[in-house]
This record gives C-alpha cells, structure tokens and sequence, in this order.
C-alpha cells in the first residue's frame, strides 16, 4: 500500500534507530499522547529498537481508555432500552461500566451494532423509523468533524431518531493538565499527528513556549514515529524547545479549515472529566444549544446517572506517566484483560495491557 | 470408577461469570478457560485429553491389543456452525459446515469416511433459504468425495434460534505411519502455512452492516484434506503438527500449539502471507490479520529436515500455491508466540479475550 | 487515538444532500468516505482517512522528505552506529 509500506522499511528504521544511539548522552523521557501511536510502538516491537536512556510514556490519547465511567453507564441504560438500536465503534463495546460493557448489554438481548463510520449510524435511523438510533460519539479532536457531520446530516435530514452520546475530549488542556502536575515527568512529547490534521498545531506552540520543551507533531508508521523520537531527543539534547512537525505529509500549522468550521458549528467546548484522571477545565466538546435535540443525554433522561471507580484503580497516574502499571497493587491479579479494573487494560492500546502482555513474556531477552 | 477431582461446585468463579457472554465463544481466552475449567475436567478421558481438533480412537480386532496387531485409528470430531450472515462472499454456512468438520478431521492426519448433519431451525426460516443452504452442503460433501451418512432436524420457536444452526460431525480413518498431534512440536521444527491468511473473516466483515466495504475477497473456505494428504505423503511421521486456525486465527493457533508441547514459537511477519486487500481491511478496521479467522488454511509443524518437501508439496496443490516458511519452533519463551515485526523489532502475540473488535485508535 | 489510513481516492461524486462523497480504495478494498472536509482533492489522490472520513490530502512531495532527510544524516555520518568504547 502506497504510503504505508514505504514507511515501514527495516534499513530505515534501523538507521533511525542508530542515530538515536549516536545522538543520546543521558536519561530523557518522552510522552507519545496518542493510543494509535502506542499501538504501533507495541505492534511493531519500537520500544526494543530504543536505548535504554529513552523511556516512552503512553498517554491518554485513547478515546476509549479516557471515556468516565459514568459514561458507559448511561450508554448501557440506553442501550438496554427496547426502542434503542446503540450503535458504536468496535473498540467501546469492551469498555466496563460499573456493572457492564455493552457487548453483554447484547449478549442480554439489547440492540448493539458495530459501525466504521458515524454516517453509518444516520443510515441506520433513516432505514429504521420507528426506532431510537443513538451513535456513542468519543473521541479526540480527529473524529470530532466526523460526529459533527452526523449530526449536522441528521438535522438536515430532519431525523427525529437519532441522537448521540457525546464523549469528545480535546489534546491540549491534557496535555497542560499533566505538565502543570508537580509530579511530571514528561520532557518532551510526540503530538498526535492526525488531530493535528484537523486542528493544525498552532495550539501548541503556546505550550511549548511556556514550559519550554519540545512538541514534535508525529505520524503513526514506525519510520514517522522513530524520526518524531529523534527529533525530540535532538531538540532535548541541543536544550531547543518548540513545534516541530514530522508528518508533514499530512498535517499543516493551520490544520483543517472546513473541518473545524463544522465542528465550531455543532460542538462548543466544556468542562469534561476524563476517567481516571478527573474533570479538566474546557477539556471536551458538547453539543451547541441549537443541536439539543440531538443529546441522547436529553432524549433518554440519562443525565443524573453517576459512578464510582474503583479506588484501587490508578489508572489516571499511569496515563500522566506518574507511574508505571506494574506499580499498581491490582496489576495482573485483581485487574487483568479479562477482568480490567480500568480502561487501560480494556483497550489494545492501553498502557495497563500492553504491559501485561509483555511481563506475561518478561523470558524473552 | 474413579472420578478424579470432579467436584459438584461450579469451576468458573461465578462472581466473575455468573452467566456466559459471547467472548465465551470467541474462540480467546475465555473460550480456553471454560474448556480447560469446565468441560475437560468434566470429561475427562483420554482421547479427549490429547486436546486435538477430534479424538482420536483406536479399535482392536477380537484378539484385542495383546495380540500385538496395531489396531486401526479413527478420528471422530463435532463442530457447530452459528454464524452471521449466513450468506456471504465464496460460501454460505451449509458449505462451512461441511469444509470445518472435514478439516478438523484432517487435522487429526485422517482421511474423512462420513459427515452426519444436524438442522436446528428457526420457526420462519423460509424454506427457499434452507433449499439453498442444503444444496450447498450436497455440493460440499460431493465435492470433497465425503457423503452425509446420517442426520437430525429440530425446530425451535421462533425468537429462540438465529434462522439457522448446523452442527456436522465426522469420522475418518487415520493411516499407519501417520502420528500428528499438538504436543509433538519440538524446538527447531518448522512452521509453515499454505496460503495467504484472515481472508475468511474479512471476506465475512465485508458484508456485515456497518462495516461493508466493497472487495473482490471471497472466503478461502474449503476442505483440507486433499492438501493434507500430499503434506503426509511428503513428510509421512516428520509431519508433527497441523492446525486450521479458524477462529481466534493463526496467533490462536499457535499459542495452542505452544502451550500443548511447552515450546516457544517464533515469527518472521515479512514472511507471513497477507494479500493486498486484507491488509487494506485490516488498516481501515484497526485489526490484526494473525486474529482474523481463515477457512481453507492449515498450519503445519514439520521436522527441520523434511520443511523443504512439505513446503514443495504444499505448493504443487492448488490451495496450497502460496505456502510460505512463517517461523519455527523454539526451546526459549515456552508456551509463548513471539514474533519479529517488519521492522526487526520483537513483540509477543498473546491470546486475545474474545473476538477482534474494529477500533477507531 | 485515530486511526488513519491512506487510500486513493477513484471517483467523487455528491449525495443528496449535496455533500461531496468518493469512493476510496485501500490496497483494493473499497470504501465509501465522505470528501466535504478535503474539497481539493482529484480522482487519483491520496487521503488520510479516519472513521469514514477523508481528514487530510496527503502531500507527495512531503511524504518524500524523510528519505531525503535519511540521505542528508547518512552523508554527514549520522548513521553509523556508535561503537562501544
């Protein structure tokens, strides 16, 4: 495939990966704040092609990891309603609520559908009237121009049966949240390369300046993500900080002008609580008064459904990069992919069971 | 008769499951616990115990097994078919039915004799769709020289039953000088599999609502034991292990494999054959083609010496063309999958917890 | 966070409500994608897409600008991997 296979050349890497030996004099620690890029740095073995002064923290840019759990709850309740057909991506339906996911809402007998597309969801109220079709609408700053869209085709449409359960989060309040922590360790980061094909990474700049260290927009192949390290150990080790943008090929400083128009047009930001972490001011997107009628919130009277997470969980910490999975007194007992305490060990992504793989296979050298 | 550790109490914590979910299906982990906790202990015998994809049974004429006569090996297997959509790109679940009980008994290194077929229908199946589903196994089983010996029909209510369900059983005869079985992979054996891989599931996914995509994919499904019998001629008792890896996959598979032998096997990804259009599928839907299921593949782990004539003889037969050299079996990491990425970085290929979701991340 | 995956865009057209869809296909596979956000783009071009959506045309040019980049640091001996002392 053209532009994906070019990018995963071994000589390449490797040449990467040795320029990075070369250039590294001492201990730097780097935070990847998206679940697509840690996805490839587990998949593609990365994190073995790094000298050991290079430590990679994963980030919170996992929609599904983030999601509060109260969130999962009122989607069960919806989900579990006989005139609902709940549709999501494939990656929520694991997520557990206080008392269940969703797949076990449709093992129940509830209407749950797999879609790729939010547009999917639309066709589905336009092929069912006389149902409740709601989409489960998370996700960061990428997938926000896609949700805005349905939404905006629905009311053009004058779809009365449709409506979304909105869990939009935003990169740069998080990324302030965790660098104005007293416990951050965080000295460089790798910038979400395709919410910056939307937003642009003009937003970063001002946080670059302000706590002086190096954000370098990065792609998602292996070639993308060993020269955005690079980059970032350059800046580091030259005492640079600032923008840098690696995934030129895609990502521009203004970013996506119809794109955020839209979004600007049906979403407006708020306060969200991100799981595990807690409430960040002006950290999330909700609907624009004008779109009410569209808040599945609303339309289901879910609004006053609240939970607890669990208290052993440190989920939160571990996605700020206070702390290590392994530091976590459930890790690989109480909480495993088969039973997650908290999202981490959900997703594929999540840091709690990437880690939980790799110490299951800690005999390999 | 001793019953051994067989306890009336529940062996699935029900705290954690107090009922079954569908990853109890999916062919994962959960699927290997409710097997492992549950059903193998309640069983157990021997033939169950060899953890094959059928038993294997072997029968004595009237002098019995002291007359020192070999006796004559049958594999007996089962299998239910329960899948959505029912129609899809290359095949249907009357052919399924068919092709998966033939290739879990040549799996077993066996020559099917006879398949039985048991309908459960749904009240309002319409009956054109059951003509079409029957005529596809008649063809099936005439195809593969394999004839429907004896069967069953129920109805249920309807609401209780998805339109359709088949379950096929078969048994077949094993010859002499065959010995497959999963604990027979040792270090430095070869892995090899006979074809490109994950076409089944997304030929599948391709139709699902949702999900659709346009492809010329069409499922591999297809039945093996042709194939195998030219691995078997090849490789005779150096063939040690063969596997369809249908749900759950190639990784699935092998993590069987290495868990049942206590070896590591370890992976070259540039050699594992992907075509253009399932890795296509695969970015789009964030899946990882070693999980998706196959239909019409195996998986075979011969002794180092004999990898060359099992690899020629595989591609000599037509749905063996692209048979390829995928990895070997080590002493290092035992029970564990490794693999080495395109990239000559390392990373463990895990059993996952139930089935492979489509991601947005 | 975002999967996003490159494909070549083989034909557009507009739906009824006069949005700009195409049809995308990745390594032969086809899939429908809305094209409003990427109203530039050509039959024969690249985008990033994600959930359905076309995201971002992809610059041939850029997209080149690593291997030239790999050329530079090989020349200036970048590349070489350090020897243990």
């Amino acid at each position: 495939m053209k532009y994906v296979d070019e990018y995963r050349n071994e000589a390449d890497v490797q040449k990467f990966a040795a320029a990075i030996r070369r250039l590294v004099t001492r201990p730097w620690t780097l935070m990847e704040i998206c679940g697509g890029q840690t996805h490839t740095i587990i998949k593609s073995g990365i994190d073995h092609l790094l000298p050991s002064e290079v430590t990679l923290v994963h980030g919170p840019g996992c929609p599904v990891c983030v999601t509060p759990l109260e969130l999962i709850d009122k989607a069960v309740a919806i989900a579990r309603r006989p005139e609902v057909i709940f549709t999501s991506f494939g990656d929520m339906l694991r997520v557990p609520g206080s008392e269940a996911d969703l797949l076990s809402v449709k093992a129940a007998g509830g209407d749950v559908r797999m879609v790729y597309s939010p547009l999917d969801a639309v066709k589905l109220a336009q092929k069912h009237p006389d149902r409740e079709v709601v989409f489960f609408a998370v996700g960061f700053e990428t997938t926000a121009p896609a949700n805005a869209m349905a939404v905006w085709q629905a009311s053009q449409l004058g779809l009365r049966n449709f409506s979304i359960l909105c869990s939009h989060v935003l990169v740069p309040p998080a990324m302030e949240a965790i660098l104005g922590s007293p416990n951050n360790q965080v000295q460089g980061f790798l910038a979400a390369g395709h919410v910056c094909t939307v937003m642009g990474y003009w937003e970063y700049e001002p946080i670059a300046e302000r706590y002086r260290l190096p954000i370098v927009v990065t792609g998602f192949e292996p070639l993308d993500l060993l020269q955005g390290i690079y980059m970032a150990l350059k800046a580091l080790e030259e005492g640079r900080w600032g923008v840098e943008n690696q995934y030129t090929r895609a990502v521009t400083r203004e970013g996506n002008r119809p794109a955020q128009a839209l979004v600007r047009q049906v979403f407006e930001v708020t306060d969200r609580p991100w799981r595990g972490i807690g409430v960040i001011p002006m950290s999330g997107y909700r609907l624009r008064p004008e779109y009410a009628a569209y808040d599945a919130e609303r339309r289901f009277g879910v609004g006053r459904i609240t939970a607890q997470e669990s208290p052993l969980c440190i989920a939160g910490q571990i996605m700020q990069g206070w702390k290590k999975p392994t530091d976590c007194s459930a890790f690989g007992t109480l909480c495993t992919p088969e039973h997650p305490l908290g999202a981490p060990m959900v997703s594929s992504e999540g840091a709690c069971a990437a880690y939980y793989h790799y110490a299951r296979a800690a005999v390999v050298a | 008769m001793h019953l051994p550790d067989f306890t009336l109490a529940c062996p699935i914590p029900i705290s954690e499951y107090p009922a079954i979910t569908l990853a109890h299906g999916g062919g994962g982990r959960l699927t290997h616990m409710l097997i492992e906790r549950m059903l193998r202990p309640a069983f157990a015998n021997p033939a169950l115990d060899a953890l094959h994809d059928g038993a294997i049974l072997t029968l004595f004429d009237g002098a019995g097994p002291a007359a020192g006569a070999p006796g004559l090996r049958l594999a007996f297997t089962t299998d239910s078919y329960v899948i959505s959509p029912r129609f899809f790109p290359g095949g249907d679940i009357g052919s399924l039915a068919v092709h998966g009980t033939i290739n879990d008994l040549a799996m077993c290194g066996a020559q099917p004799l006879a398949l039985s077929a048991a309908l459960i229908l749904e009240e309002g199946l319409p009956m054109e769709e059951l003509w079409q589903v029957v005529r596809s196994m008649q063809a099936a089983a005439a195809a593969a020289g394999v004839p429907i010996v004896t069967g069953d029909t129920k109805v249920v209510d309807r609401g209780k039953g998805d339109g359709l369900f088949i379950n096929t059983s078969g048994i077949g005869l094993i010859p002499a000088d065959v010995e497959i079985a999963p604990q027979r992979a040792r270090p430095g054996d070869a892995v090899l599999v006979s074809g490109a891989i994950a076409v089944h599931g997304i030929a599948i996914m391709s139709v699902r609502e949702g999900l659709e995509f346009e492809t010329t994919l069409a499922s591999d499904t297809a039945p093996l034991h042709g194939l195998v019998g030219e691995i078997l001629a090849a490789g005779g008792r150096d063939v040690h292990v063969l596997r369809d890896p249908t749900r759950g996959g190639v990784a699935s598979a092998l993590n069987e494999i290495a868990a049942a032998a206590r070896v590591g096997i370890r992976l070259d990804e540039r050699a594992i054959p992907v075509d253009d259009e399932v890795r296509g599928a695969c970015e789009i839907l964030g899946l990882d083609p070693l999980y998706v299921a196959n239909e019409g593949k195996c998986l075979a782990v011969v002794a180092p010496e004999a990898a060359e004539a099992v690899l020629a003889a595989m591609r000599r037969h037509p749905l063996g063309r692209q048979a390829a050299l995928i990895g070997e079996v080590v002493d290092a990491h035992p029970g564990k999958v490794f693999l080495r990425s395109r990239i000559g970085g390392l990373r463990v290929v895990d059993m996952i917890s139930g089935e492979q979701l489509p991601r947005i991340c | 966070m975002c999967l996003g995956v490159p494909g070549r865009v083989i034909s557009i057209e507009s739906n009824p409500l006069g949005m700009t869809m195409g049809r995308v296909s990745f390594g032969g596979i086809v899939k429908e994608v809305c094209l409003a956000y990427t109203p530039e783009v050509k039959v024969g071009d690249y985008v990033i897409v994600h959930v359905g959506f076309a995201i971002s045309q992809v610059d041939e040019a850029e997209a080149q600008e690593v291997f030239r980049l790999l050329e530079e640091m090989d020349e200036l001996g970048e590349l070489q991997i350090p020897q243990p002392e």
